[in-house]
């Protein structure tokens, strides 16, 4: 009786944290299964226990050339979308303007649509143009496709700012570029900072967009799609459980200096 | 903010340290439109046109040999939808499902994140978007092994005599999960999760909780509260995760096509082969016009019901 009373009152935690477990099961499988010598081409079944392929995470003929393309192709998309982004917002926060509603509906439809009606338009034009299907298309793509999510990031810090700062910064003889530089830029830095991780984060994700603009092109997430068909290398997991790894790290890291950061603030 | 309106420079030399010389108001009004020209042309040409294109593409006729001409032939549309419709409904279906069980699911845990965490709340914040940081391809494909037949998950399910239930309504075979819309909608349900629940977290946050308390005081009982202030309050975040999680899902092939079987195939298979392996550009275009058009019209429709129109 005092069980069931203790769960019905605990049932938000309960379910709450099952969620969380649905979600974090398919990374600990990926983990898992980084250390796995499977027998045959794919690696869904636990055979036995097994460090090849962390010692040799490359063994697999493409997969970290894949690797590079895409993160070549989501840091350079990243500079531009942010780039971008950045400007739109501030025109959008910063002033008013005629066509206003029409940006806005412009930056907010990429985001509304689902991605393979843009994934097929983009390649018809690129068709119709005649243009070379490789890293200038994708790159293009995702440039288009995550200036949006900056706009949206740059927009809420930008909003939340307080403009009485820069006509401070104004009355006490710094001139535009100085003002933007040395006040308003940092207070926003937050802001494009979060928006650049995403635009980084979805470019480097992305597979719908990519796999009908890349041509002969292959990125991380068209070779493990390929993969899917042909045989799953561990060397995918293995990769998989670095990055998951290595970003939770960054994460945690950049919580622990800001942190610090504030704490220090404070005395 | 508005700061077109710049005001008039103070007449010069008049000994007081005024305010700093502003630039002139003509060049000023251009600012924002200097700000948008590079990011607004690229949406222009890599986002609107290609609409058109596409738009022109599917009232094309002739083929790749031949090359294709504009002919106005509308017939592609009825022919694409007689053809296509069962993935249509199924993608709507699957996606829709998957919506709902996203909302089931991510709402307690954004409620605990919000009102129950405490000093646990970054760390399940971060929890909550650590999963991205693995590529989703990989993570899907982990399903496969999670569903893996005669594995733990489906002998849990079949003890549980879950699956007598869900192989009643069609959703799994026999004892299988793999290769079933079960699969797929498991697999839905959990890459467009984060999206659900980070909305809601952000409306949840929001909620004063001395709210909660004047519930209590006036009687209403936990489930009152919820229904009454809660869950009210948080609609917007209801209604932007829930519009995250459709829309994607609703074109998504991935899942269908990692998780599924053929009888599972949804809208985005068929675009993504028709344009890429069968190379029927007018059928892939109408078939991808279709999409969008239903799409839009259910997330109008939706809107509309729910009644925040300001939102987007």
């Amino acid at each position: 009786m005092r069980l069931l009373r203790s769960l019905r009152r605990h049932l938000v935690v309960i379910a709450g944290l099952l969620t969380l477990a649905y979600m974090i099961l398919p990374n600990l499988v990926v983990m898992v299964f980084s250390f796995n010598d499977p027998k045959g081409r794919f690696n869904y079944a636990w055979q036995t226990f097994s460090l090849d392929a962390w010692k040799d995470p490359c063994g697999v003929p493409g997969l970290c050339a894949s690797l590079s393309v895409s993160l070549w192709t989501a840091g350079l998309a990243t500079v531009g979308a942010t780039v971008l982004g950045t400007m739109i917002a501030f025109a959008l926060v910063r002033y008013r303007f005629r066509a206003r509603g029409a940006v806005n509906s412009l930056v907010f439809l990429p985001m509304a649509m689902p991605e393979v009606v843009m994934a097929a338009s983009l390649l018809t034009l690129f068709l119709n143009m005649g243009a070379e299907l490789g890293f200038r298309t994708v790159l293009i793509a995702h440039i288009m496709f995550c200036i949006g999510f900056v706009v949206t990031a740059v927009k809420a810090r930008v909003m939340s700012m307080d403009p009485r700062l820069e006509e401070a910064a104004r009355d006490l003889y710094a001139g535009p570029v100085q003002t933007f530089l040395r006040v308003t830029l940092p207070i926003a830095a937050p802001g494009i900072a979060a928006g650049a991780l995403l635009a980084f984060a979805l470019s480097f994700d992305d597979f719908i967009i990519t796999n009908f603009n890349a041509g002969s092109t292959v990125t991380f997430p068209m070779f493990v799609w390929g993969s899917a068909q042909r045989g799953t290398p561990v060397q995918i997991n293995v990769i998989g459980t670095a990055m998951f790894v290595l970003a939770v790290a960054v994460v945690v890291l950049g919580r622990t200096v800001s942190g610090r950061r504030k704490a220090r603030a404070e005395k | 903010m508005s700061v077109t309106g710049a005001p008039p420079a103070p007449p010069a030399g008049d000994g007081a340290p005024g305010p700093a010389p502003r630039t002139p108001s003509v060049r000023r009004r251009l600012v924002p439109y200097w700000l948008l020209l590079p990011g607004i042309l690229w949406l222009l040409v890599f986002f609107a046109l290609p609409m058109v294109y596409q738009a022109s593409t599917s009232v094309q006729t002739g083929s790749l040999e031949e090359g294709f001409e504009v002919t106005w032939h509308f017939g592609t549309y009825l022919d694409a939808l007689a053809g296509y419709h069962p993935q249509f409904v199924r993608s709507l279906l699957y996606a829709g499902t998957a919506t709902l069980l996203c909302l089931l699911l991510g709402y307690p845990l954004a409620y605990l994140i919000a009102f129950k965490a405490g000093r646990w709340r970054s760390l399940l914040l971060v929890l909550v978007i650590a999963p991205f940081f693995t590529s989703f391809l990989i993570r899907t494909l982990a399903w496969k092994t999670i569903l893996a037949d005669g594995g733990t998950a489906v002998g849990l399910l079949d003890s549980l005599h879950v699956l007598d239930v869900t192989a009643w309504l069609g959703w799994t075979e026999g004892d299988r999960v793999l290769a079933t819309p079960m699969a797929v909608v498991c697999g839905l349900t959990y890459n467009f999760l984060p999206f659900m629940i980070l909305p809601l977290y952000t409306s949840l946050d929001r909620i004063d909780h001395r709210l909660h308390e004047a519930a209590g005081d006036l009687y209403a009982t936990p489930a009152t509260t919820f229904r009454k202030v809660t869950f009210p309050l948080s609609m917007p975040g209801v209604v932007s995760g829930t519009l995250l999680t459709f829309i994607p899902a609703s074109g998504d092939y991935v899942n269908a096509e990692l998780l599924g079987s053929t009888d599972t195939k949804m809208v985005g298979s068929v675009i993504q082969s028709q344009f890429l392996r069968v190379l029927d550009y007018p059928t892939a275009a109408a078939l991808s016009f279709i999409l969008m058009a239903v799409v839009l019209l259910v997330v109008t429709l939706y809107i509309r019901r729910s009644g925040t129109e300001d939102l987007v």
